[in-house]
């Protein structure tokens, strides 16, 4: 099963249509909560650096029963230092963007520690390409 | 596991309903579909909010209670009222006066509900100390809340501070204190008069405990006319003996919003009306909201003052209740008296804690999640030949819980009256079979009347 999002930069008050509706489809198909509530959070947090940080981005969803396979891609200035940027508490994020309470810089560590795969690719004033992987059963 | 059935207070009277749809459209976990003309309910989904209940036209919701003479089986018949109960009166009435006509009705001892709050607000206090790494912290108050959660958000339900409500702190406490006087307990029957559906569903089929510890529920609305009646009649009323209750002034408001989250420390929240929960769980869920302490959730809209089987108007309640806590507040400085349910605290203290409560998803097509995703891509498939306006023509709330009803094979996708059209233009479908589905679902008489009148006209 496959989706596409939309998402604007700069457009927080829309932000999260794509981890609400992954989160109603995980419910549906029986995933267990735990596992859900790790890709929403991850999802979630992917769409606000979108939208903190580029101009446009789509985010491409791909659900079989073993996994959930997540693409978000942005146009926009890309990242400078990959490894900084997956530093706790680095952030690159305007005041602007801090002001509405986003920007704390636990963006990408945060989607790291909630995915089972995780690889990110930039360039530098085109744009991200992030792709992370849970896999819907539970390991234990 | 098998999950033993669950009870619901409310239930659908055939003779008076007439598949008007109003519940439907208004249910806030689309648990109403209408077939054969008369609205049905889901009991998996129905979490016993009572919304249907208040925008039925003709009162064809029924909210089940016990016959009010159940309370003579028992030598000891207790009354615990909610502090909603003299909110209904008018504050020409006093408390004394309202705790006499209960004794008048035939109960032996009455005791308002909100003296559990003054134990529970330490004990809560306590929990929140010991789980400060689960934030937040979901109030147990209100059972339709507890049962949403279960049915919907099932990650947060180990959120929920697994503590008894009020109601059940302060029947374990009579109870316990009547057998401490040595009453054989097969005589006490401890009867709480209830303002809403959800807590009749919760004393009926307890989540996260074997047994109630409550005996009876009689509604609101039955006590207010019966009390009423009394002070209308000037029945002479023996006020003299009967003591002002002993409860903190802030729990009188317990019941109402923020009655909770001014009660503890750090950032509480305070949320009323069951599509605002639905709304705030949701993005909780997500952890779109973050570092809050505690919240505190309730389905009705101003609270318990909202709560369906009141009879007064819930902003008239609100304000009563507020200035009942304040002329409390007055009395309490004048009297110190002492809560006599606080001298039980250790025994409350063991008795109050819930069995873990289980999440019961409503959400999942099936359990085997190959099964379900398979299921969900034909509901979708469904959904993109329904027309997506919603209109309930086919019995189902919204195009989307159609889509699902067919893949579950509660329904046909010639249910929708677009999909009808179609296919009788196209020669797929007859006439004859497409007027008999519009009767499956809204009966034969809301087609026969149309057709007399025609046939009248000839």
């Amino acid at each position: 099963m496959q989706f596409e999002y939309k998402i604007q930069g700069g457009d927080f008050a829309n932000a999260g249509t794509a981890s609400s509706n992954v989160k109603k489809v995980l419910k549906q198909i029986n995933v267990d909560a735990k596992i859900i509530k790790r890709i929403v959070v991850a999802l979630y947090e992917a769409e606000i650096n979108v939208c903190a940080h580029a101009f446009l981005g789509k985010v491409m969803v791909n659900i079989t029963p073993e996994k959930i396979e997540i693409d978000v891609i942005d146009k926009g200035p890309g990242i400078q230092n990959i490894d900084l940027a997956m530093e706790e508490g680095f952030s690159t994020a305007s005041p602007a963007v801090r002001e509405m309470g986003f920007g704390a810089g636990m963006g990408l560590p945060n989607i790291k520690r909630n995915t089972d795969e995780m690889q990110i690719e930039s360039e530098v004033n085109k744009g991200t390409s992030l792709r992370f992987v849970n896999y819907l059963i539970s390991s234990i | 596991m098998t999950q033993k059935a669950f009870h619901h207070a409310l239930k659908v009277d055939n003779d008076l309903c007439y598949g008007c749809t109003h519940c439907m459209t208004v249910c806030p976990t689309e648990a109403i579909r209408v077939r054969n003309g008369k609205a049905i309910i889901y009991e998996h989904k129905c979490i016993d909010c009572g919304m249907c209940f208040k925008v039925c036209p003709v009162q064809a919701i029924k909210v089940e209670q016990d016959d009010f003479s159940t309370i003579f089986n028992y030598k000891h018949r207790v009354a615990l009222y909610p502090s909603t109960l003299p909110g209904q009166f008018d504050s020409e009435f006093s408390i004394k006066q309202i705790i006499a006509c209960l004794h008048e009705l035939g109960f032996t001892d009455v005791f308002e509900v909100e003296h559990g709050a003054d134990f529970l607000v330490d004990d809560v206090k306590e929990y929140m100390k010991e789980h400060s790494d689960t934030k937040p912290l979901i109030s147990s108050f209100c059972p339709a809340i507890v049962r949403l959660i279960q049915v919907k958000f099932p990650s947060l339900v180990q959120n929920i501070i697994t503590r008894k409500p009020p109601l059940d702190v302060s029947a374990l406490y009579y109870r316990k204190k009547l057998e401490d006087q040595g009453v054989d307990p097969k005589d006490i029957g401890i009867f709480y008069i209830t303002p809403c559906a959800a807590k009749i569903a919760a004393v009926k089929s307890p989540v996260g405990e074997e047994h109630s510890s409550v005996d009876g529920v009689i509604n609101i609305d039955l006590i207010y006319n019966r009390v009423l009646l009394l002070l209308k009649n000037h029945t002479p009323l023996d006020t003299e003996k009967i003591e002002e209750p002993t409860l903190r002034h802030t729990s009188i408001r317990w019941s109402l919003t923020n009655g909770e989250a001014d009660r503890f420390d750090g950032r509480c929240l305070a949320i009323d009306e069951v599509h605002n929960a639905i709304d705030f769980l949701e993005r909780l869920e997500t952890d779109q909201i973050t570092n809050v302490d505690f919240v505190e959730i309730r389905a009705c809209d101003e609270s318990c003052a909202g709560g369906i089987l009141n009879v007064s108007n819930r902003f008239i309640t609100v304000e009563r209740m507020k200035k009942r806590a304040r002329r409390h507040k007055e009395f309490l400085t004048q009297n110190p008296v002492q809560n006599p349910l606080l001298e039980y605290s250790d025994y409350l203290k063991e008795k109050c804690r819930v069995i873990e409560i289980e999440p019961r998803s409503m959400m999942k097509m099936d359990e085997d999640t190959n099964i379900a995703l398979n299921k969900l891509e034909k509901a979708q498939k469904m959904l993109s030949y329904l027309p997506g306006i919603d209109c309930g023509v086919c019995g189902a709330p919204t195009c989307q819980a159609l889509s699902e009803d067919i893949v579950q094979k509660n329904a046909r996708l010639t249910d929708c009256v677009f999909m009808r059209s179609q296919m009788e233009d196209t020669g797929s479908l007859t006439h004859i079979k497409s007027i008999q589905i519009m009767k499956d679902i809204w009966g034969d008489y809301s087609i026969n009347k149309v057709e007399e009148d025609l046939d009248n006209d000839k």
